[in-house]
C-alpha cells in the first residue's frame, strides 16, 4: 500500500507538492505495489519445517475459532431478519358488521384489524375488503388488492366494475378481469356469519 | 505550537502524512468541469448522511407513529420543514448527480484499464443510490408509501420460486403492520448507507491509487502493457497537484450543488404528507416520487406476457451489463471512436424521459374525479341525449373516455364517435366491450344503453 505508507516519501523526497509528485510518479515507475521492506531481523528458525507447521496450525487455529464466534453472533441475526419467513401468524375471524346493515346486492368496503396487529401498529395494522351480501345469508368478500401489483382497486355501482387507480386494471362484479394489466381475477376472502355478526377470515396480502 | 501539534500528530499517527499526500496527489491538468460530478455525488450523500441523522432524531420509526412523527417535524419542529426540505432534495441530487457521474464515465471510456474496480465499485455505489432513494421514499410514511410497500412485494413476487418469500421478506409478514416500517428504517438508515461508506471508501482508494483518468484522446488507445508508463509521463509532464489546482471546481459546483438544494428546500420545501398510512382508505392515489414516476410508466404499458420479463429479467440484465462494462478494459477511450457510447447513453436518457411523461400524464389509470359533461358540452336538450350524457358520467363512461377535453384517456376520445361507429356498432361494442373496455351488458338497462348511444350518436 504505498499511498498509506507515506512516511516513507516524507523521508525520501521531502515535503511540497513538486516532491510529492516525484515521489508518486516514481512508485508509479517500479510496480505498483512495491514489497514491505523485510524485516530487519529475521526469525532465525523462519524456515524450520516445526515452525512452518506450527504456523499453519496457528492460521487454521484462528481462522476456525472467528468463524465460530462470528456464526454465534451471524446465524442468530440471519434467522431474526428472516423470520417473517419462518413464523406464519394464525389466521383470524373478524367481525365487520351485523347481518342486517348490509342490503342484498351492495357491495360496500368493510374494515377489520389484520391478524397479528401490535401494540404499535396503529392505523396500519387495518385492512379493508369489498363485501357483497348475496342472499339472505352468503356473503362475498373481495380482495381490495389488484392481482396485476397490489393497487387499491375500488368499486364503483353503477358501471358494477372494480377499477384499479394504478394501472388500469378493471375487474368486473364477480371479480373476474374486465381489462387492462391485471393476469388474473381479485382474490377473494373466506366469510361466513356467527352470531348474527358477518365475519372474516383474515388473509395475507394476495401475491400473484 | 500548532505546527509541534501536528508534527507530534503525524509521527505517531500518518495522518497528517497520508492527508497531504492525497490531496496533493498529482492529476492530469486538463481534467476540467466534467470531473466534478463524482465529488458532488459525494458531497450529496454527505448532505443526506447530516440532514438524515438530525432527522432521524425526531422521527419514530413506528407503523402507527411514524406519520404523526413526520407532522410534528415538518409542522412544529425548528427548522424541521426545512431539514425535510433539504433531505427531498438532497436525495433528488444524489440520483442525478451519480447519473451524471455514471454517464461521464461511460462516455469518456475512464472505466477501462487499470480502473475496472473503480468502475464496479460505482455502479455498486448505483445500485445503493436506488435503494436509499427508494426505501427512503417509504420512510414517509403516508398512504402512498404503505401503498409502495405492497406494489414493491407484488413485483418481488413474480420471482420465480422465491417470489413468495421475497415478497414476504418486504413486508415483514402477511400484511403491512407493524413490523413492515421499523426494517425499512434499519435498511435506509444503518445497514445501505454503511455499505456506501465501505464503497466509498474502497472507490476513493482506487482513485488515489490510478490516479483519476486523463481526459481521452483520439488515437490514443489504452494499452495494457505502457498505459501505467504513459499516465506517469504525463502526470510528470503536466500534472498538477489535485488540491487546489482541481479541487476547486469540485467545492465550487459542490457548493453550488448544496445552494440548490437549499433553496429548493425553503421555496419549494418537502414534498407534503398524504393521507394516513391506513390500508382501508381505498381513495387512493400511489405514485412513486419523481425519480421512480418512469418506472411506474413502465409497469402500466408492459403487455401482460412481458411482465415478468420486464420486472424480473430486465433488471437482472442492467445489473449484468452494468458489472461486465469493464471487461472490454482497452483500446480506444475517445467517444469519436466509441460514438454507440454516446448512444447508449442518449437513449436511456429518453427512454426513461419518454416514460417519464408518460408517467406523469398517466393516461391508462381512469379518471375518477372527471365531472359531469357541461351542458353546453352536451349541446342538446332532447330528454334522451341529456340523460345519455347524464350516464355516460354515471356509469363511469367518462372514467376512461373523454368528451370536448373532459374525461379519461384510457379509451379512445368520443368527442367525434358518430363520425366513425354507427349506432348499431356502439350498441354492439357497449354491451360486449371491446380489447381493455369491460362489457357493460349485465349493468345498463334497455332504455340507458338506448340513451347513452343516442347520446353518442350526437357526437359528430
Amino acid at each position: 500500500m504505498p499511498l498509506v505508507a507515506g512516511a516513507g516519501y516524507v523521508g525520501r523526497a521531502g515535503f511540497g507538492p513538486r516532491a510529492f509528485l516525484i515521489s508518486l510518479t516514481e512508485r508509479r515507475m517500479d510496480r505498483p505495489a512495491s514489497p514491505e521492506p523485510a524485516s530487519p531481523t529475521p526469525t532465525p528458525a523462519a524456515d524450520d519445517p516445526r515452525t512452518l507447521e506450527r504456523r499453519r496450525f496457528l492460521s487454521r487455529l484462528s481462522i476456525a475459532v472467528s468463524s465460530v464466534a462470528a456464526a454465534l453472533v451471524g446465524v442468530p441475526v440471519i434467522g431474526f431478519l428472516i423470520s417473517p419467513l419462518t413464523q406464519r401468524s394464525p389466521r383470524q375471524w373478524r367481525p365487520v358488521g351485523s347481518v342486517d346493515q348490509f342490503r342484498i346486492g351492495e357491495t360496500v368496503s368493510v374494515t377489520f384489524e389484520d391478524a397479528s396487529p401490535l401494540p404499535w401498529s396503529g392505523v396500519s395494522a387495518r385492512t379493508a375488503a369489498w363485501l357483497r351480501r348475496e342472499n339472505e345469508s352468503t356473503f362475498t368478500a373481495f380482495s381490495v388488492n389488484c392481482t396485476h401489483l397490489g393497487c387499491p382497486v375500488r368499486w364503483f355501482a353503477e358501471p358494477k366494475l372494480f377499477l384499479c387507480p394504478c394501472h388500469g386494471g378493471v375487474y368486473n362484479a364477480d371479480g373476474s378481469v374486465a381489462a387492462g394489466p391485471p393476469p388474473k381475477a381479485l382474490g377473494r376472502y373466506p366469510t361466513r356469519v356467527r352470531s348474527g355478526q358477518v365475519e372474516i377470515l383474515t388473509s395475507p396480502i394476495p401475491i400473484t | 505550537m500548532i505546527k509541534q501539534f501536528l508534527v507530534w500528530l503525524d509521527d505517531r499517527s500518518g495522518v497528517v502524512t497520508w492527508t497531504r499526500h492525497a490531496l496533493e496527489h498529482p492529476v492530469p491538468r486538463k481534467a476540467g468541469w466534467w470531473y466534478v460530478f463524482g465529488s458532488a455525488t459525494f458531497i450529496a450523500f454527505m448532505l443526506q448522511v447530516v440532514t438524515g441523522i438530525a432527522l432521524a432524531t425526531a422521527y419514530v420509526p413506528s407503523s402507527g407513529d411514524a406519520y404523526e412523527s413526520l407532522r410534528f417535524i415538518t409542522e412544529q419542529a425548528l427548522l424541521g420543514r426545512f431539514l425535510r426540505g433539504l433531505h427531498y432534495f438532497g436525495a433528488s441530487a444524489m440520483v442525478v448527480l451519480i447519473g451524471i457521474h455514471v454517464a461521464r464515465v461511460y462516455v469518456m471510456g475512464a472505466y477501462k484499464f487499470p480502473r475496472e474496480l473503480n468502475w464496479l465499485t460505482g455502479a455498486l455505489l448505483l445500485l445503493l443510490t436506488l435503494a436509499l432513494a427508494f426505501t427512503g421514499q417509504l420512510l414517509r410514511w403516508d398512504q402512498t408509501a404503505v401503498w409502495s410497500v405492497i406494489v414493491a412485494a407484488a413485483q418481488a413476487g413474480r420471482m420465480p420460486f422465491v417470489g413468495g418469500d421475497l415478497a414476504r421478506f418486504i413486508l415483514a409478514g402477511d400484511t403491512v403492520g407493524g413490523t413492515t416500517l421499523s426494517r425499512f428504517f434499519a435498511f435506509h438508515v444503518f445497514f445501505l448507507p454503511a455499505l456506501v461508506f465501505l464503497l466509498v471508501g474502497l472507490h476513493l482508494w482506487l482513485v488515489l491509487k490510478h490516479g483519476i483518468s486523463e481526459p481521452p484522446e483520439l488515437g490514443n488507445p489504452v494499452d495494457k502493457a505502457t498505459y501505467r508508463e504513459r499516465y506517469a509521463e504525463l502526470l510528470r509532464r503536466d500534472g498538477v497537484p489535485f488540491w487546489p489546482d482541481a479541487a476547486w471546481r469540485d467545492a465550487v459546483f459542490g457548493a453550488a450543488v448544496v445552494s440548490v438544494v437549499a433553496l429548493l428546500a425553503v421555496v419549494v420545501g418537502p414534498p407534503g404528507l398524504g393521507a394516513p398510512p391506513d390500508p382501508s382508505l381505498l381513495e387512493a392515489y400511489p405514485r412513486p416520487d419523481w425519480y421512480f414516476l418512469w418506472y411506474f410508466a413502465v409497469l402500466a404499458m408492459t403487455p401482460q406476457h412481458l411482465e415478468t420479463v420486464v420486472i424480473i429479467v430486465a433488471p437482472l440484465v442492467f445489473g449484468a451489463v452494468l458489472l461486465l462494462t469493464p471487461v472490454f478494459n482497452t483500446g480506444e477511450r475517445s467517444v469519436q471512436r466509441r460514438p454507440w457510447a454516446a448512444i447508449v447513453v442518449l437513449l436511456i436518457v429518453s427512454i426513461i424521459a419518454a416514460f417519464w411523461f408518460a408517467g406523469e400524464r398517466a393516461p391508462w389509470s381512469p379518471d375518477f374525479g372527471a365531472k359531469p359533461l357541461a351542458a353546453a358540452t352536451v349541446g342538446d336538450s332532447s330528454t334522451a341525449v341529456v340523460t345519455g350524457a347524464k350516464l355516460f358520467h354515471e356509469k363511469g363512461c367518462e372514467f376512461c373516455h373523454a368528451i370536448g377535453g373532459q374525461g379519461g384517456k384510457r379509451g379512445p376520445d368520443l368527442t367525434l364517435v358518430a363520425s366513425r361507429m354507427s349506432p348499431l356498432e356502439m350498441v354492439g361494442r357497449i354491451t360486449n366491450g371491446g380489447p381493455n373496455m369491460p362489457a357493460y351488458v349485465s349493468s345498463l338497462t334497455q332504455e340507458e344503453l338506448d340513451a347513452i348511444v343516442a347520446f353518442l350518436a350526437t357526437r359528430k
